[in-house]
């Protein structure tokens, strides 16, 4: 398992080409890859992400033991940045591989609930009106539930 | 001597993203009120607990946590990755 927290930018190709190629035995690979989202009025100018060294590594490895043990998963990959985003930017991926795709989906859905509301990073948006922190969502919270 | 350490708004509206506390507050909730006791700053940013999560030594935990044999204890809004 793998887990990177970094400002650098990545190709999530060339990561899900190289998680694959160390999967061995697996039957399926899901990869997730999150996006810098635009404002509804298109005027996000960049996305500050915050984290809590140390605490952030903690937190993620923490949940890819859980899932590599609940799904029998094969290898797992965590990629999350921190720094200063544009607009259509990688933020950060996921990638799981098992022996069958309901369990790597499950683990990778899975870990993306628990990356959203569990791992210490906080988005603020910057527009041309100023900056403001993005506010948590109950549905995130609520997510969590169902695992 | 305990390392607190503020993130994402709470930082902005306290100043500083980490400090050294003197204490004696046997938990989270009467380290809070030392704070807020102390100055407006920590009582503004403070106003609204149930907006706010805590970890001591970089695990969550909750407001009526003891303090013994903490080193580092974080205050900051609910979590926003992925």
């Amino acid at each position: 398992m793998r887990l990177s927290v970094q400002p650098e930018a990545f190709d999530p190709g060339a990561e899900a080409n190289c998680f694959a190629a160390g999967a061995s035995g697996a039957g399926a690979i899901v990869t997730f890859t999150g996006l810098v989202r635009n404002s509804a009025a298109g005027d996000l100018l960049a996305m500050q992400i915050e984290h809590y060294p140390g605490m952030t590594e903690t937190a993620i490895a923490a949940m890819m033991d859980q899932a590599q043990a609940r799904w029998s998963l094969i290898d797992a990959l965590v990629i999350h940045r921190h720094g200063r985003l544009l607009p259509g930017d990688v933020i950060m991926m996921v990638a799981t591989a098992a022996a069958h795709r309901a369990e790597a989906f499950a683990a990778a859905e899975f870990l993306m609930d628990y990356l959203k509301s569990r791992a210490p990073f906080w988005k603020c948006e910057i527009t041309p009106a100023g900056a403001h922190w993005v506010a948590a969502k109950d549905s995130d919270e609520a997510a969590l539930t169902r695992w | 001597m305990i390392d607190v350490l503020y993130f994402a708004w709470l930082r902005e509206r306290i100043g500083v993203p980490r400090e050294q506390v003197e204490t004696s507050a046997a938990t989270v909730a009467d380290l809070v009120a030392e704070l807020v006791a102390r100055e407006e700053r920590y009582a503004l940013a403070f106003a609204d607990r149930a907006s706010l999560r805590v970890a001591l030594d970089q695990q969550l935990a909750g407001f009526d946590a003891p303090l013994a044999g903490v080193r580092e204890v974080a205050f900051f809004p609910p979590m926003t990755g992925g």
